[in-house]
């Protein structure tokens, strides 16, 4: 778990998607995504709108702590600021795609407002602050985790329209059996983490 | 309005938030491989949902309504810097252990959850008692993870060791899934004694 901060960019990024997921291997976003995945198509919407989400405030985050927050010495302020940062970011971007495309504001806009409480892009935002990545290493790693949840979230909304209908025991099902299901998720996922590994 | 026993046994039991709603797992579940970092992780979380609550309660009727989410989350992330303050300078070791999860109780949403549901329209203290009893009936579930985890992780409880020496370890209590598989079979086990009673009620 104490490797070193890995620079190249490409195993930063596949270590994001893959074997430190920020689902199955960091538990961020739990809570969007047990209650969406009942449905796939709006499990993509909304997978799609947290990766677009998390790239850009992990690059709006990433600007305000260091040439904001560090210079004032008000690093102790960060929780509120990123959060602000991430309200406000929702919210424009929601004003620019409502204006822009209704088609895409009818796919995407409606999930909008729910990921300002995700955690998983709050918890990007404090990576980014603990593990002191740059700029580049921020970006690619908000894209990276915002496409590895996006395929966690597809592929537990396919496995759940069959355990939807599978004879499960009353008290397991709902969120019973999913839980269970993401757990063997995250086992498979952890198969890759011979390859690489992300601190 | 129900009483204070009333609110107790609903949200430690009949209406836990874990069981019923699977709420606010996120910041928590991470740290569930060491008893010690779940007891403060979760009394980091109740402290906070007390806190909030109170709080939002006594300005109810100051909030406007149209931006009262911006200003509960403000008023949550007020408590959680005090958290987070208070871990660095006391247990520093153990805010380095629990890392950005502290930052996390933001965004846990049993905290906004108790506000809408709750703070909103009751009297400040049976408010902050209902923080509080969420905040049991959370630490309550996260504790028997947590407890089988250290235990057959790493053979030990609070950092002492119990298990005999040659026990061997099981890795996968150390890593991920086995946080998921252990909430699914918890919730598995409080839902079908719920179920039961419910039959026989």
């Amino acid at each position: 778990m104490n490797a070193t901060p890995l620079l190249n960019p490409f195993s930063l990024f596949f270590a994001s998607i893959f074997t430190s997921n920020i689902l199955l291997a960091n538990f961020l976003g739990m809570c969007s995504f047990i209650s969406i995945s009942k449905d796939s198509k709006s499990s993509n919407g909304l997978g799609f709108a947290v990766t677009v989400v998390l790239v850009i405030t992990s690059a709006v985050n990433w600007a305000v702590l260091h040439y904001v927050l560090i210079p004032l010495q008000l690093e102790y302020l960060r929780y509120i600021v990123f959060i602000i940062t991430i309200a406000a970011t929702v919210q424009i971007l929601e004003m620019i795609i409502d204006r822009v495309s209704q088609a895409l504001y009818m796919s995407l806009g409606i999930f909008l407002p729910l990921i300002t409480v995700n955690c998983a892009i709050l918890g990007v935002s404090l990576f980014i602050d603990i593990r002191t990545y740059s700029f580049t290493q921020s970006v690619i790693f908000g894209l990276g985790s915002g496409l590895g949840w996006w395929l966690a979230i597809m592929a537990l909304s396919a496995i759940r329209k069959k355990t939807d209908k599978a004879p499960v025991p009353a008290g397991l099902k709902g969120p019973g059996i999913t839980m269970i299901t993401i757990g063997f998720m995250a086992m498979a996922f952890m198969g890759f983490s011979g390859m690489l590994q992300v601190q | 309005m129900s009483s204070p026993g009333q609110i107790l046994k609903e949200n430690v039991w009949t209406n836990n938030p874990i069981f019923m709603q699977v709420l606010g797992i996120c910041s928590a579940l991470a740290v569930t491989n060491l008893l010690t970092n779940t007891v403060i992780m979760t009394l980091g979380v109740t402290f906070t949902t007390a806190m909030s609550s109170l709080t939002v309660s006594l300005l109810r009727n100051y909030i406007p309504r149209k931006i009262r989410m911006i200003v509960q989350t403000l008023i949550i992330a007020f408590y959680v810097i005090i958290v987070d303050i208070l871990l660095r300078a006391y247990l520093p070791d153990i805010s380095r252990q629990l890392g950005p999860y502290v930052g996390l109780i933001i965004t846990n949403c049993i905290i906004m959850g108790r506000m809408e549901a709750f703070a909103q329209s009751n009297p400040p203290l049976l408010s902050a008692w209902d923080g509080i009893t969420s905040g049991i009936g959370y630490m309550a579930v996260l504790m028997t993870i947590a407890v089988i985890r250290e235990l057959l992780g790493f053979g030990s409880l609070f950092g002492i060791r119990i298990m005999p020496a040659n026990f061997i370890p099981w890795t996968i209590m150390v890593s991920a899934p086995s946080a998921f598989f252990l909430l699914g079979i918890v919730i598995w086990i409080g839902k079908t004694i719920m179920n039961r009673e419910g039959a026989a009620a």
